[in-house]
């Protein structure tokens, strides 16, 4: 075992198993120092279990976690330099404010008033210092939010675990929220951990993203890597809006993959590690990389029809029937540019790809 | 339209306010018989003349607080110096129901707390499991438990079988059966209340404490007990207040020596031999304290409230 790694929180093949159920399946990670990490997944993926159980509220089946290579498990909740901002707050309700943010420091060893001069210090950081005084269901949500964050930072943990703190706000909050945490990480230097099941909140904020399902980490990389090059059909499909379509690989060729649909169209894309001839597998198209046309720009053009234009603001998304292949999406953005290339309804149009909008998935 | 509203509204509670009084109605004859009425019977005849064999003269006195209080010789003709006998007896009555508070609150505090943590399908069944033994009659409740508790009851078989005692522990006629008796008659009055705040405390909060580097023992004093604090104030009334005036327990566990108020009060309208104004100014006296004790414990969760 190394000691004193840059690595803030290594898990090694850390399994939870809660009777026949096993919530969470070897999965290994490290997470480094300094950086904005985020565990994404839907309900019940064990993301939040492992949260858990790096902020000592769960024990490991099997498998460890360390914290700057120092083997954790085991610890008690408290005796980790981890703090937690959890969903609901869990404010204490018959403190005030400034009690409330300096808990954690009281409980340090700190006296009385170091522990209040330092949580008035962290109240200012979250601009909350008018409210020092009051008691917690005295604030509105939002404010609230910013009370447990500012109880979770005022010891300088080593590491913030966050458990989908913004769910509970609104979107214009939650929006303006997700920019504030990520000045506020970078301001503190401290590694967060943030667990969430809203996509655009992880790629909005994080350097980095686990995509977790059934108790596994499905891919890890950062926003870009996750959303333009997904691992497999859960990633593609949970991240954004995609197409998939189901191909044959015909043959692997300079690092493009040949490939044709049921009906024999033929398209080609970048070659995926672990794909080789005669596999059939799914394509990820985004609706966003494709665009419509009246006559087919290259051979590779799908032909479909129209079926329905949708005006989401931003964009207008197409719902299209394509001739060999399930519904298909494209969207144009709402532009002078975008909208030259939106047809009526019933209207017979080729689907075209911008490079690299085509990705091989492993099922 | 705001104006539109106002009369809308205005006119909606109006409707109600007719209602009202048709609809308080049962509350107030309710607490006007069973409360109000047997109170003023009470205070108006802790002011009257007591007839030897029992009942009243209809001629104002202020005998029975005098008896209660002044202490007049022998002969009744010496002037008032304080008389000691019954204000001991309240003072036993204090000391004993505040013991048997804190025995229940030793034992039910753990027990609810044990109740409200089960799976939420467990907890009807332990709520329920705790309210059996209530099914039987107070009386019989207690003379069982002298049974159990005396020189040749189980318990002593037991400590003097296993041979942990070489003598029997006399535990009948003493404060400390009283105790018991108490303890045992009123439990569930403090397990249920704490049952209900601790159920509805958030876990959380505890796990929120400990992320923050408190013990546990800190997280119990500083997070879990401020939060359940009403549960357990209402329990310990709804123990103290019954234990205060209870005359059973004290009567068949307790022996002669450990008198309680409750018993002076029966004495005096038993038989012949009663006193029925002094027993009405001793009720009054007891009802007097117990509100400023419960006044007292409402100021106190106002403060911490406000």
């Amino acid at each position: 075992m190394t000691r004193k790694t840059n690595d803030a929180i290594e898990v090694r093949n850390a399994v939870k198993r809660y009777g026949t159920f096993t919530a969470l399946k070897q999965v290994s990670l490290t997470i480094s120092d300094n950086e904005f990490f985020t565990l994404l997944g839907p309900s019940g993926c064990g993301k939040t279990t492992l949260l858990r159980m790096i902020a000592g509220f769960e024990d490991v089946t099997e498998g460890g976690i360390f914290l700057f290579g120092e083997e954790i498990e085991g610890l008690p909740p408290h005796k980790r330099p981890i703090n937690t901002v959890f969903q609901n707050y869990a404010l204490f309700p018959h403190m005030t404010v400034l009690d409330n943010v300096g808990f954690g420091l009281e409980m340090l060893g700190k006296s009385k008033s170091e522990a209040r001069k330092r949580a008035g210090e962290v109240l200012e950081m979250v601009q909350l210092s008018q409210f020092s005084a009051r008691k917690p269901s005295q604030l509105s949500g939002g404010q609230q939010q910013r009370v447990a964050l500012a109880r979770a930072l005022a010891p300088r943990p080593k590491v913030l675990l966050l458990d989908e703190p913004l769910s509970a706000l609104d979107l214009k909050l939650r929006k303006a929220m997700q920019i504030e945490l990520k000045h506020l990480q970078k301001e503190t230097g401290i590694t967060f951990i943030f667990v969430t099941h809203d996509q655009e909140e992880a790629l909005t904020m994080s350097d980095r993203v686990a995509v977790m399902s059934a108790g596994e980490v499905q891919q890890l990389g950062d926003a870009r890597e996750i959303y333009e090059r997904p691992r497999n059909m859960f990633v593609a499909d949970f991240i954004g809006e995609t197409n998939l379509l189901e191909v044959t690989v015909d043959q692997i060729d300079a690092g493009r993959a040949a490939c044709h649909l049921g009906g024999g169209h033929r398209l080609t894309c970048d070659a995926v590690d672990g794909i080789g001839a005669g596999a059939r597998v799914h394509m990820s198209l985004r609706p966003e990389r494709l665009f419509l046309s009246s006559a087919p720009t290259e051979s590779e053009s799908l032909k479909a029809r129209v079926r329905e234009n949708i005006f989401i603001g931003t964009d207008i998304s197409t719902i299209l029937d394509l001739d060999d292949g399930p519904e298909f999406r494209v969207r144009a953005s709402n532009s002078s540019r975008g909208t030259s290339r939106v047809f009526e309804p019933g209207t017979e149009v080729f689907v075209n790809m911008e490079r690299g909008a085509a990705r091989l998935l492993v099922d | 339209m705001a104006g539109g509203a106002a009369t809308g509204g205005s006119s909606t509670s109006d409707t109600y306010a007719e209602a009202r009084t048709w609809l308080l109605l049962p509350a107030w004859v309710t607490l006007g018989i069973l409360v109000l009425a047997p109170v003023a019977i009470m205070l108006v005849y802790s002011f009257l003349t007591k007839e030897f064999r029992g009942g009243v003269i209809w001629e104002f006195s202020l005998g029975a607080y005098d008896q209660f209080f002044c202490n007049r010789g022998l002969f009744g003709d010496e002037p008032c110096s304080i008389e000691w006998t019954y204000i001991q007896i309240f003072w036993r009555s204090i000391w004993q129901a505040g013991a048997a508070t804190l025995l229940s609150l030793a034992i039910g505090f753990p027990t609810a707390y044990f109740i409200a943590t089960r799976p939420p399908r467990q907890r009807t069944l332990w709520v329920f499991l705790v309210t059996i033994p209530y099914w039987v009659n107070l009386l019989i409740r207690t003379v069982s438990m002298k049974f159990l508790l005396r020189d040749e009851g189980p318990l002593n078989d037991f400590l003097t079988g296993t041979g942990l005692l070489s003598e029997p522990l006399a535990i009948v006629n003493t404060n400390f059966a009283v105790q018991l008796g108490l303890f045992y008659s009123y439990l569930p009055f403090m397990v249920l209340p704490i049952y209900a705040a601790v159920e509805r405390y958030n876990f959380a909060l505890s796990e929120a404490a400990s992320d923050l580097y408190a013990p546990r023992w800190t997280v119990l004093r500083r997070i879990l007990l401020p939060s359940v604090k009403p549960g357990i104030v209402a329990g310990c009334i709804l123990v103290f207040v019954p234990s205060l005036g209870s005359f059973l327990a004290p009567d068949l566990l307790g022996g002669a020596r450990n008198f309680m108020i409750g018993s002076l009060i029966e004495e005096q309208f038993k038989g012949n031999a009663g006193n029925w104004p002094f027993g009405a100014a001793a009720s009054m006296i007891l009802l007097t304290m117990v509100l400023i004790i419960l006044l007292i414990f409402a100021r106190q969760q106002a403060k911490a409230e406000g």
